[in-house]
């Protein structure tokens, strides 16, 4: 049974995840974000060889921002169509993707990939896919992604979560009605409640 | 203070349901351990050393008489008859079941309390002054602020996970009394040359393992924007604060790694496009919110009162209690009070269920039924007539809670430490016992006179050591306990961190350790200098070389 929860219910994953292979490499770590401060931070990044040797499968793919930007002329076609979904990692700049991109809207789906329940990058990049750099289309939260983490994705301008393999979807979809009144203003209401409210 | 609308209460009864099924999932091992902890911090529930600790959120302090005997009441009922009141200004019950928890937030959910982001990697209790809305030398009051911004920080979608705890300030007075400089943002109001309420933005103060104070990021803030500008530095925080070593994950890291201009550059970068968002404060809220604040309906008095001023003539108790628990005022005829919760050898900053119970009918007679927790760990009430001052102090001194040690050497601040908390390094409560029982003598305490002193059982600074005047820390070595000692640390507008006067010592010496700083401060002292005023003009060498004098002295 799928995972994947969409706009508030289960429905069946139409993509399918390219993933480079691994090289028997020591991984390269990158830093956090667009400030080079800090040698290491523990996140993997994929080394030009993983690139080059990934196979994208035809049908729905969700690529990895590093591999379509290394065959973007070759699958400019591809996302044309509406079959490239693009893959972005938490510690990769939110604001680099956007510069390399003619038209973020090109895309059907985006999703980002949390490495840790406790990565909460994930709620800033959602929500300036969708406040600053105005995305519209499907916007997913894949990785660790648990229920509790579902009320605070919505809020901040997911509409699908693939919730991780282990656990109950159905389930999860009960954490997207937590709370009915938020105080602040987010992505999904974007006033706050004494906006909202006659309080 | 702030009374709930049916929003915020049905926010915290979500909270409770949520709570208790997160609670429900873990014990049915649908959680595991690692997944439940974040979810159990961010409700305030520690894993201790032997029980669970359960820290309950006190928004800025403010309590109600209804509040305490709810608090005085589930300590009873779930843990041992106590509680410890926080430097965050927040209630600890130490010996919770895990299992109770969900049934205690649901009786919290009754009087308009909860634990909510009481730690964890996310925004906290807000702190502020506590003698809010009375000091005479205040020139706002933050209250409503606080509120609004406890709010909008209540659940906020986008720093539910940041890369560490996030501790916010807030103060309105000329002298700093909430540590605004020790906190990752401190908010100081201010009345602008127009007349208009703005904010001075700190940022980047901490204690704990790399002690820094915070630096000025932005001069003027109008109020309206208090909201969108803190989410600009908390986004810039959130993106790009470390989170591969939790030692180096606070945003004072970020901002002593990038400079303080850069880091301004970016926040500000990113507030042009979140100023005028739907966040920014409206009139209409800040009214909204500040008439729950609005001035008690004191009476017309004179600014003396005659049974008072006798009392204190016949009675050198009471007026020794007056000089250090009373505090001045802004209404005439009126007074703020501290209740000492440092009775000598007994822990710091806590309170038995008893207590608690006294201190809510003190305040339902003589205080319009609220009362303050301070940060330095003691209660207060804030509006009581002088004429009643007597009496508050009869009934507070019967059961035990009119020690008159406020500012002075025993009100002693000090964390839980080792004797319960799982990450200390040292116990910290013995010793502060021992060091109040050494300086047990009331004469000789008035004549040492003003001094903070604060004691932390690790490097993760509960107890605020460094801004200590005297400070104490607990460190392992080799397994054994030991302290080490700074003197020179200050909260206030000219804050400093203490220094360190070299290598540490043993429990049983410490007492001793206090003794001979204070010799020197004896000593050396002009009439009218505090203990930290002479440390500051004569310097750390002359309190080294006595105290490891006389160590040496002992050893051979």
């Amino acid at each position: 049974m799928s995972n994947l929860i969409k706009d508030n219910a289960i429905v069946a994953d139409e993509w399918t995840r390219v993933v480079p292979p691994s090289l028997g490499e020591e991984a390269v770590r990158k830093q956090a974000g667009k400030v080079v401060l800090f040698k290491l931070t523990g996140e993997e990044t994929f080394t030009a060889e993983q690139i080059a040797a990934t196979q994208i499968p035809a049908g729905k793919v969700l690529v990895p921002f590093t591999v379509w930007l290394a065959n973007k002329d070759a699958l400019a076609d591809r996302v044309n169509q509406g079959e490239v979904g693009l893959l972005i990692a938490t510690h990769e700049a939110i604001e680099d993707v956007i510069a390399a991109v003619t038209d973020i809207n090109a895309f059907a789906l985006v999703a980002v990939y949390v490495e840790r329940f406790a990565d909460g990058r994930i709620f800033s990049i959602g929500n300036l896919l969708r406040t600053r750099y105005g995305f519209k289309n499907e916007l997913r939260a894949i990785g660790d992604v648990l229920r509790d983490q579902l009320f605070f994705l919505k809020r901040s301008g997911f509409n699908s979560y693939l919730i991780r393999a282990d656990r109950n979807a159905q389930e999860a979809l009960q954490s997207l009605k937590d709370f009915s009144e938020p105080y602040q203003g987010a992505v999904d209401i974007n006033q706050p409640a004494w906006r909202r409210v006659n309080r | 203070m702030y009374k709930y609308d049916a929003i915020d209460q049905q926010i915290v009864n979500e909270r409770v349901a949520q709570y208790r099924d997160q609670t429900n999932r873990y014990l049915a091992g649908e959680l595991s351990e690692e997944e439940f902890r974040p979810l159990r911090l961010q409700n305030g529930l520690y894993i201790q050393r032997h029980a669970p600790m359960l820290r309950i959120a006190v928004p800025y302090g403010m309590l109600s008489s209804k509040q305490l005997r709810k608090l005085a009441a589930i300590a009873k009922r779930y843990d041992k008859g106590y509680g410890h009141f926080s430097t965050r200004q927040n209630l600890q019950l130490n010996w919770p079941k895990l299992e109770d928890v969900p049934e205690i937030l649901a009786e919290l959910a009754t009087v308009e309390m909860h634990a909510i982001q009481t730690s964890g990697n996310c925004i906290r209790n807000i702190t502020t002054d506590q003698f809010a809305g009375v000091a005479p030398d205040e020139v706002i009051d933050p209250r409503a602020m606080a509120e609004i911004m406890r709010q909008w920080s209540t659940f906020h979608p986008e720093f539910a996970l940041l890369p560490r705890k996030f501790k916010i300030a807030v103060s309105g007075t000329k002298q700093d009394r909430a540590i605004v400089q020790a906190h990752d943002i401190g908010m100081e109001f201010y009345k602008d040359d127009q007349g208009e309420m703005a904010i001075r933005v700190w940022v980047g103060g901490g204690l704990g393992r790399t002690p820094i104070l915070g630096t000025v990021i932005r001069e003027h803030l109008e109020w309206q924007h208090a909201l969108t500008y803190c989410d600009a530095i908390i986004r810039v925080y959130n993106l790009h604060g470390r989170r591969d070593n939790a030692y180096k994950a606070r945003i004072k890291i970020l901002v002593k790694a990038l400079g303080i201009d850069e880091f301004r550059k970016q926040v500000e970068a990113e507030w042009a496009y979140l100023k005028d968002s739907p966040n920014t404060i409206t009139e209409t809220e800040l009214a909204r919110v500040g008439q729950h604040f609005e001035t008690m309906p004191y009476e017309n008095l004179p600014a003396h009162d005659a049974s008072f001023d006798a009392a204190i003539v016949s009675n050198p108790a009471f007026a020794a209690w007056v000089k250090r628990c009373v505090h001045p005022h802004r209404q005439a005829g009126y007074r703020a009070v501290t209740i000492s919760l440092k009775p000598h050898g007994h822990p710091p900053g806590d309170v038995t269920s008893e207590q608690m119970d006294v201190v809510a009918d003190l305040a339902d007679a003589y205080s319009f039924g609220e009362l303050r927790a301070s940060h330095e760990q003691n209660l207060i009430l804030a509006d009581v007539k002088l004429s009643d001052l007597f009496a508050v102090w009869e009934k507070a001194r019967a059961a035990g809670l009119a020690t008159p040690n406020i500012g002075l050497l025993t009100d002693i601040i000090c964390c839980p430490g080792g004797d319960f908390c799982s990450l200390a390094n040292a116990k910290s409560i013995p010793i502060a016992e021992a060091i109040q029982m050494q300086f047990d003598n009331l004469d000789y305490l008035h004549d040492i006179g003003e001094l903070e002193l604060n004691i932390s059982g690790c490097m993760n600074a509960c107890g605020h050591h460094h801004i200590g005047h005297i400070g104490i820390l607990g460190v392992d070595k080799d397994g054994s306990e030991w302290y080490q000692v700074t003197i020179g640390g200050k909260q206030g507008n000219d804050a400093s961190i203490g220094t360190v006067i070299g290598p540490s010592f043993s429990a049983d010496e410490m007492p001793g350790v206090v003794q001979r700083l204070i010799e020197v401060y004896i000593q050396e002292r002009t009439p009218e200098e505090r203990f930290i005023d002479t440390v500051r003009r004569i310097g750390v060498a002359p309190f080294k070389a006595h105290v490891y004098a006389s160590k040496e002295t002992s050893n051979v």
